[in-house]
């Protein structure tokens, strides 16, 4: 058994029990180059890797992220294409894909789930499916021993904070800000509040993803969460032309400040 | 059949839901609670009871059409939201909701716009309540309707361009969420109309509402009867729920119509977007194709949930009208009536106009749900 059948939860409470912070970069699937620059974000020290399927209408996500997504979908790249290049990805690390809850509700829940399986993708991110809609892609995914992660967001009441917590699989994906996906300047002061109050309940690991661009932030939010998620700076690259070589060099400045800290 | 509340789970049958970020459930879920509260509230019901008589106009009034039932064969009434204050159907749900979201104390308005009626509405709502306005419109619907444009800007809003995917009312939507996914805490986003997450279908239909309340009571005192068939254009469909509602425990017998270039109803392929489920425009992987339509407000992929259900139903029916049709539906108003339709409601005449030989012999009443000033310029164009 490889790491990349093991899971993310596992494999990021392995991690979490060394004394290390977890990294998880997310590339954009079907944009030029992105099955290279997965596996230099592995190489370069990725715990898991989050591959976004691009969706039409990406309401969870900033201009860069919305950027790549249209250049993907205009190269005509499926749904379906994504996953099955990504099955044959010598990658030892476990997956995730990000998408849109159309794109699976389209697919079929239990079709979309065991595509996955075949594939050796662990977990599914969708921004769009909030808790209270997600009982039956929850059964679906369950069936076929994928993680459905789920989102704590700075909004969240106490009360459904503690159902996110125990129902999410993989780990708790934090919002680190009120808004969408894209870098920012400073991290925000939910980012690390957001952490800590999902931290107080839960064991599961508990990641920040949104609105951490650099490596400092990501030290500094690691310093209350498990680590976090790191992609329209990566993304960025891509867009910039750089392939996979800049986004295995910058995931590598992010692992070191997350190790150095 | 009644138009009655959503299920607990937000539903009207299978249709509908919450499928918002985690980040927007609890304004959704505020959002519930203050509507449902006001809503039972007789002091929020007089206020904007009054807003609506005193600053919009209303009631509107029906106007009974000779001229063209002679042309047509069947005796037609139109309800007239184009006499609305702003032009449209649109201020009914706008003043409802700047009204709402003020006793929630909220103090910036956001929303989207297709056409730009919503827009305008929205604008003129804020600058009477003295709050920020923020219109996302799509790149393509601005040049369209410049006029709109420059009447939001007039009213002292801010009008942003959405420069994703097909920058339409769909792109607009995108981008409104986006905003208020970010400002929540002191923005409504006010939603124009019958669709996004719950509650919005059924809030917007229930600020509709007063258009079917009004036109039910009018067409006893004018017919001592209820119409035969009661028909209205299909976007997301809020004017035609706002009519609908008034009939739907009547006979009559519930017409929607959509451009064929949209027609969500008539593909019949559920999906989820901008957080409800209901028919949609998709390719085979779930991607979100764009409508195409010669009228800017039509030019949405989706339906409203409600409008789902009562496909499904089969309690009303939804027909789909071509370009052509509406062009020539759109000059006969004005040739036989002296009124000049929005190109919208021109779907709904257009479907009248074809279908004679059906509708020999009954009494149609059709929601004009606005006028048709907007559309002079692209008009002129298209007519030469």
């Amino acid at each position: 058994m490889t790491f990349r059948d093991e899971g993310i939860e596992d494999t990021l409470l392995q991690t979490i029990a060394a004394g290390r912070k977890c990294l998880v970069p997310y590339i954009t699937g079907g944009f030029d180059g992105y099955l290279e620059a997965i596996s230099a974000a592995a190489e370069a020290g990725a715990d898991a890797i989050e591959i976004g399927i691009p969706f039409s209408d990406p309401v969870m996500d900033g201009p860069t992220i919305q950027a790549a997504n249209d250049i993907a979908l205009s190269s005509g790249v499926t749904p379906l294409q994504i996953i099955n290049e990504v099955a044959s990805l010598d990658v030892d690390i476990p997956l995730a894909v990000m998408t849109y809850y159309n794109v699976v509700y389209r697919f079929g829940l239990e079709r979309f789930a065991a595509n996955l399986s075949e594939a050796k993708i662990s977990g599914v991110i969708l921004p769009d499916l909030p808790l209270i809609e997600a009982n039956s892609w929850k059964n679906a995914a369950d069936t076929e021993n994928r993680e459905a992660i789920l989102f704590a967001a700075p909004t969240t009441t106490q009360e459904h904070l503690k159902k996110v917590c125990e129902e999410t699989r993989g780990f708790v994906y934090a919002v680190g800000l009120l808004g969408i996906t894209g870098a920012r300047k400073e991290l925000a002061e939910s980012a690390k509040i957001i952490a800590s109050r999902c931290k107080e309940i839960t064991e599961k690991p508990v990641l920040v993803g949104v609105g951490i661009g650099t490596p400092d932030q990501a030290a500094e939010v690691s310093k209350v969460s498990d680590g976090c998620i790191v992609g329209s700076a990566l993304v960025q690259k891509l867009l910039d032309g750089g392939g996979a070589e800049a986004v295995g060099q910058l995931v590598s400045e992010f692992r070191s400040a997350l190790d150095n800290d | 059949m009644a138009m009655t509340d959503p299920l607990d789970n937000g539903r009207f049958g299978n249709f509908g839901g919450m499928f918002v970020p985690e980040t927007l459930i609890p304004a959704c879920q505020e959002l519930e609670k203050a509507f449902r509260e006001a809503w039972g509230s007789e002091e929020f019901r007089n206020k904007l009871s009054a807003l609506l008589k005193d600053y919009a106009g209303r009631p509107s009034p029906i106007t009974e059409c000779e001229r063209i039932s002679d042309e047509l064969g069947y005796k037609v009434l139109l309800k007239r939201e184009d006499l609305n204050h702003t032009g449209s159907h649109k201020i009914n749900n706008v003043l409802g909701q700047a009204l709402l979201a003020k006793r929630m104390g909220k103090s910036r308005l956001v929303a989207e716009t297709g056409a730009g009626q919503h827009g305008v509405a929205t604008a003129t709502a804020a600058a009477l309540f003295g709050m920020d306005c923020v219109v996302y419109m799509g790149e393509v619907d601005i040049e369209r309707q410049k006029l709109n444009v420059f009447r939001m800007r007039l009213l002292g809003a801010e009008v942003r361009p959405a420069l994703s995917g097909s920058r339409t009312l769909k792109d607009a939507i995108n981008e409104a969420m986006r905003d208020w996914v970010a400002t929540v805490e002191e923005s409504h986003y006010c939603l124009g109309s019958v669709m996004g997450p719950h509650p919005y279908p059924w809030m917007v239909r229930e600020f509709h509402r007063v258009i079917g309340l009004e036109a039910y009571s009018q067409c006893q005192d004018i017919l001592g009867s209820t119409p035969d068939v009661v028909t209205a254009c299909v976007g997301g469909g809020s004017n035609a729920l706002g009519i609908f509602s008034g009939f739907v425990d009547t006979d009559a017998e519930l017409v929607g119509v959509e451009p064929a270039g949209g027609a969500a109803v008539a593909r019949g392929i559920p999906g989820v977007v901008h957080g409800s489920l209901s028919y949609l425009l998709q390719d085979e992987w779930g991607q979100v194709l764009e409508a195409e339509s010669i009228s800017a407000g039509l030019d949405y992929p989706g339906i409203g949930p409600e409008h789902a259900h009562l496909a499904e139903t089969g309690r009303a029916r939804y027909e789909k009208v071509n370009d052509k049709e509406v062009v020539d539906a759109f000059q006969l108003l004005a040739r036989t009536e002296g009124i000049i339709p929005a190109l919208e409601p021109a779907h709904a005449l257009a479907w009248m106009s074809r279908e004679r030989e059906y509708l020999s012999g009954k009494t149609v009443l059709l929601n004009l749900s606005g006028r048709g000033d907007k559309d002079a310029i692209q008009m002129m164009e298209v007519l030469g």
